[in-house]
């Protein structure tokens, strides 16, 4: 069924119950998203897609949409909210762009650019937090994960469905880990969607490192909003 | 005991005596902003990188006086200037103190690139203690020399390392920033191309990177 | 141990939902959950190992490494901190030859902090394996901890008289109910319950719908939801199975309401889910107890077991072709728990994380399914409304909060202890009732409420649309460093943020560095306004009401006591940003000097 939303005062159709953050795309608006994987469902975690539906703040990633909905997006106070959770975990982890092999293909980081984030207005943290590197294919560089959920939600084990990846502890506390007996088990194309799924550059697939030239990485070509906005075609 | 500058028999670079300049060009220089540049703890790919405006340098020079820096030798801030470029993150006793001395003595403080904006390279050993820093550094790293007793700097003439690596914005107000390791030229001609011509500074994403 | 294992898998059907039961079984027999168990369970359940471990390390009181056969948390709460937590703690380390956070030598005594655990007026207060120690001092401490050492046990020493662990003496033995304040919903004594249901099962489940909606009553969690609205979605609800389940997860400091009511009149809460089954279409109920009521857990048992006794609980009941039944699902320390989607992810197994709403619990909840979540007092009440009428309940109150709530009152008073308060009333009037003593502020509804200033805010009402009570009313009487107290306040959110969504995991960890920089004296007039922009980023873009309120303790004492922290803020005389220590800074490269060199003369 054909619905009518209104976002930033522009009215646009969509299908009833499509997701916000695809029905805004699908008409051309940008709204900016880290831990959200299309096709996928929501996870909710990043909270880097909120805008406020109806008035009250919501992300992206998990409003389906509904009929005379008023989102907006770029409302500054909004746009600002963003920002601030991006540069909250640029602060939070150790995101150390010039030493990570996912730069320049990096989500993070390209969001990073997308929102004009210059410093992180967060206390730069530092935590202390060890590397997992026993798995034959995966190195798990857990100073740059934000625990988005991605590969604890997605990358299961292909004949029982088990979890490679989870998180240990809480809060601030919390860590990513990684079940050595199951990563081994993954097929290589398995560890390369890992690694791809993964939007910083915690999950390394070993033995690759910087392989593409500077100018040439993915969100060198295009970058993160024209990706998002490319699916409107379709 | 404190040493006074001027009982000293030695006389720095910066004091030896200069062939005057042609009044006029004194004059046109003075009319300029003026920018002092330094670079705290980094590598000076920054400062290598202000050179890679390229034609844009000449463009940005008929605007502003480039003071103090390790481009132009003169190693004290002349005058009060405008515009501070700030290279590299806040790591020792002396870092501290230069970045208070430009604080003063500028009125727009810039940290460009990562080290600056968040300690970058040299912030990898705020996760070490800095015991363990040291420790590899002067006693088991594989440049000790064998068979000579180790020596750990610590001297009241030799600044003391700080606990970690502070990007500058943690030890002083920083008005802008520029990220990049090194930051492009662009980016830093873009960023002071707006400064010199009274334009809010925007930086666009194309050429803003963090690597 | 892997037959062990597998009989607690047994226990439990070998059903991945019940590993929060699995786990505390494991724990209860061997002190704590090694990796071999870890690996045993993962086998038996299809699992990662890591997976089970995503649920055991999220919740505070499971514990994977030996932690001493007793291990010890003391309440570290701002009202213990008000009446000697500092001696006890020091006492505790004393005697039992250990530091916070460790296990002595012997391996007998493990020492822990812990967030509150409902003992608000009579603290400080520790919680011991499953029993709990009231009003301490250090001699009472030290007098525990060496007849521990003496081999007795500690149902003796809690429960000299030996009091089944089955009745209200045994719990009286370990807590104390404090009731004060009796009004005409709760505590009734001598009630007919068989005869009540009658006459509830006599109604048709849209007539007590009615009944609810009639009577105004709306949640007394805190949210406020109208029960009567959220019944009839539940009826709407279309599902196999739907649930019903008690929120019995008082996890706000400040709040032991819930523990009173559930020793006290235990039947008017079952009563309560007994009824909201009749009315959803329910046949399973399932009461969320957190951890730290455990030692009422035998007696909820018994009480439950005395229901299905009388016919009240089980098949056909009253002879009615109605089936209901309640287990008790316990918690293993979570405050987001209490949140209802986390407490439905808690009671199927897993980690406490709260889910993406909608889809909303009456509609999509436990195990899927339609899923009603009541508090421990709504349930109570509403047991009251069937027998008076919704007329009658509504006639106490105010037009949009009907009724009466309970308050647990604590801090500085003279009578700490339950209250029951008609809505409407003033925060005055409350105050005068509890004998509060020169107060200052008040902790309306715990940290995740606001601090209200009572020279302010006397004269405003405890109703939904002002003092929205979830039950927590904290005194602080003059001369009390509120400070410090909202200082306590951040930690706690940081402690139980569960780290789903990045500001309330990340933004409380730096607004709670920001209440040390006032405290301090390093804090300048630009983090007063980073406080209120990050605090209202986590207002808005947190995921779940733990992080949507985790910055109020900070902004709202900030709102009603600026002055406090005007005195803390600092004109900075150099350049030098007040909250760089220059001298802390400096000070690594002199400490790391002399280690290396003591080490190389060694």
């Amino acid at each position: 069924m054909s619905i009518d939303i209104s976002i930033d005062g522009q009215v646009y159709k969509a299908r009833d119950g499509a997701t916000l953050v695809d029905v805004a795309a699908e008409n051309g608006v940008y709204i900016p998203s880290l831990c959200y994987v299309r096709g996928k469902p929501g996870l909710g975690t990043c909270r880097t897609c909120s805008v406020r539906v109806n008035g009250k703040v919501m992300t992206a990633c998990t409003v389906p949409v509904a009929d005379g909905m008023d989102v907006e997006v770029s409302e500054p106070g909004m746009a600002e909210m963003r920002k601030m959770l991006v540069e909250l975990l640029f602060s939070e982890g150790n995101h150390n762009c010039p030493s990570c092999e996912k730069s320049g293909r990096c989500e993070l980081q390209s969001l990073g650019y997308e929102l004009g984030m210059m410093v992180s207005r967060f206390p730069y943290r530092f935590p202390v937090r060890t590397r997992e590197h026993a798995a034959k294919q995966i190195w798990l560089e857990r100073d740059r994960c934000i625990f988005c959920q991605r590969c604890v939600k997605f990358v299961r084990n292909l004949e029982t469905g088990q979890k490679i990846f989870s998180i240990d502890h809480r809060g601030s506390r919390a860590s990513i880990e990684i079940d050595v007996s199951l990563a081994d088990k993954m097929p290589p194309e398995q560890v390369r969607e890992a690694a791809h799924l993964c939007p910083v550059g915690c999950i390394v697939e070993k033995g690759v490192g910087y392989n593409k030239p500077i100018g040439q990485r993915r969100f060198e070509i295009k970058s993160i909003r024209e990706r998002a906005l490319e699916r409107k075609c379709r | 005991m404190p040493v006074n500058i001027s009982d000293k028999r030695e006389t720095a670079s910066h004091e030896l005596p200069a062939t005057p300049l042609d009044p006029s060009v004194r004059a046109a220089r003075d009319e300029k902003i003026q920018i002092a540049m330094i670079a705290l703890c980094g590598c000076w790919g920054c400062t290598l990188s202000f050179l890679d405006m390229d034609e844009n340098l000449l463009r940005l020079l008929d605007k502003v006086n480039i003071t103090r820096s390790s481009l132009t030798d003169i190693k004290r801030i002349p005058h009060r200037c405008a515009i501070g470029f700030v290279e590299g993150g806040v790591a020792s006793e002396e870092n501290i103190e230069i970045l208070e001395h430009y604080r003063k003595n500028c009125d727009i403080l810039i940290s460009a690139g990562a080290c600056a904006v968040w300690g970058g390279v040299p912030a990898m050993r705020n996760v070490v203690p800095l015991e363990a820093c040291f420790r590899e550094a002067y006693l088991d790293g594989p440049t000790a020399e064998p068979g000579v007793q180790p020596v750990i700097p610590y001297h009241p003439d030799i600044p003391r390392i700080t606990t970690r690596v502070y990007p500058c914005h943690e030890v002083v107000k920083m008005d802008y920033f520029i990220p990049g390791c090194p930051p492009d030229g662009a980016a830093i001609f873009q960023v002071l191309d707006d400064l010199v011509n009274g334009r809010e500074v925007a930086l666009p994403g194309t050429i803003n990177h963090y690597d | 141990m892997c037959a062990d294992i597998e009989t607690i898998l047994d226990r439990y059907h070998w059903d991945r939902t019940r590993l929060l039961d699995m786990l505390w079984a494991v724990q209860r027999q061997q002190g704590f959950v090694s990796d071999g168990s870890v690996a045993a369970l993962s086998k038996g359940l299809n699992m990662s190992r890591h997976d089970i471990r995503e649920t055991l390390t999220f919740y505070h009181f499971f514990l994977d490494k030996p932690s001493g056969r007793y291990p010890i948390y003391l309440a570290d709460t701002v009202i213990a901190r008000m009446q000697g937590y500092e001696a006890i703690r020091e006492a505790l380390e004393q005697a039992c030859g250990c530091r916070f956070g460790s296990v002595d030598e012997t391996g007998t005594f493990g020492l822990y902090e812990t967030n509150c655990i409902g003992l608000s007026d009579q603290e400080p207060a520790m919680m011991v394996d499953n029993v709990v120690f009231t009003e301490l001092t250090p001699e009472k401490v030290r007098g525990i901890i060496s007849a521990l050492k003496q081999g007795q046990c500690l149902e003796e020493i809690v429960n000299p008289g030996g009091n089944d662990r089955r009745t209200t003496a045994y719990v009286d033995a370990l807590v104390k109910s404090n009731i004060r304040g009796r009004g005409d919903v709760f505590f009734r004594a001598g009630r007919d319950y068989p005869a009540l249901l009658e006459k509830v099962l006599d109604l048709l489940p849209d007539e007590v719908i009615g009944e609810v909606t009639l009577s105004g009553i709306r949640g007394r969690g805190g949210a406020g939801f109208p029960t009567g609205t959220k019944w009839r979605l539940g009826r709407d609800a279309e599902g196999e199975e739907k649930y019903v389940i008690c929120n019995a997860d008082e996890g706000e400091p400040g709040a032991f309401k819930d523990r009173v009511l559930l020793t006290r009149s235990p039947a008017d809460v079952l009563l309560g889910m007994i009824i909201a089954a009749w009315a959803i279409g329910s046949r399973n109920g399932i009461l969320y107890l957190r951890a730290e009521y455990g030692y009422i857990k035998a007696y909820l048992e018994q009480q439950i077991q005395a229901f299905r006794d009388a016919g009240l609980l089980g098949k056909q009941i009253l002879g009615r072709e109605f089936d209901f039944d309640i287990r008790i699902q316990m918690g293993a320390g979570a405050y987001v728990c209490g949140e209802e989607t986390a407490l439905i992810e808690s009671c199927e197994g897993k980690r406490g994380t709260p889910r993406i709403k909608p889809p909303y619990p009456i509609q999509h909840g436990y195990l899927g399914m339609p899923t009603c979540i009541n508090n421990v007092e709504t349930l109570a009440a509403v047991s009251r409304i069937l027998e008076e009428g919704g007329e009658w309940f509504r006639s106490m109150g105010t037009g949009e909060s009907t009724g009466t709530r309970l308050l647990s009152v604590s801090g500085d008073c003279e009578h700490p202890g339950i209250y029951e308060i008609e809505w409407g009333i003033s925060l005055h009037d409350v105050l005068e009732m509890v004998g509060a003593k020169e107060p200052m502020a008040v902790q309306v509804s715990g940290p995740s409420g606001e601090c209200a200033s009572v020279a302010q805010d006397g004269q405003r009402t405890f109703c939904y649309s002002d003092l929205s009570c979830n039950g927590s009313l904290m005194i602080f009487g003059k001369g009390r460093d509120l400070l410090d107290i909202t200082g306590h306040f951040m930690r706690f959110f940081v402690t139980e943020s569960c780290g789903i969504c990045v500001p309330c995991r990340a933004g409380g960890v730096d607004l709670h560095q920001k209440i040390g920089l006032i405290i301090a004296g390093r804090a300048s007039s630009e983090d007063l306004d980073d406080i209120r922009s990050w605090g209202a980023l986590m207002r808005e873009t947190s995921r779940c009401g733990l992080g949507a309120t985790a910055a109020e303790p900070l902004l709202t004492t900030l709102e009603k006591f600026p002055e406090l922290y005007q005195e803390k803020v600092v004109q900075p005389e150099g350049v030098l940003l007040p909250s760089f220590d220059r001298e802390a800074a400096l000070q690594g490269h002199e400490q790391a000097y002399r280690m290396l060199v003591q080490e190389e003369k060694q």
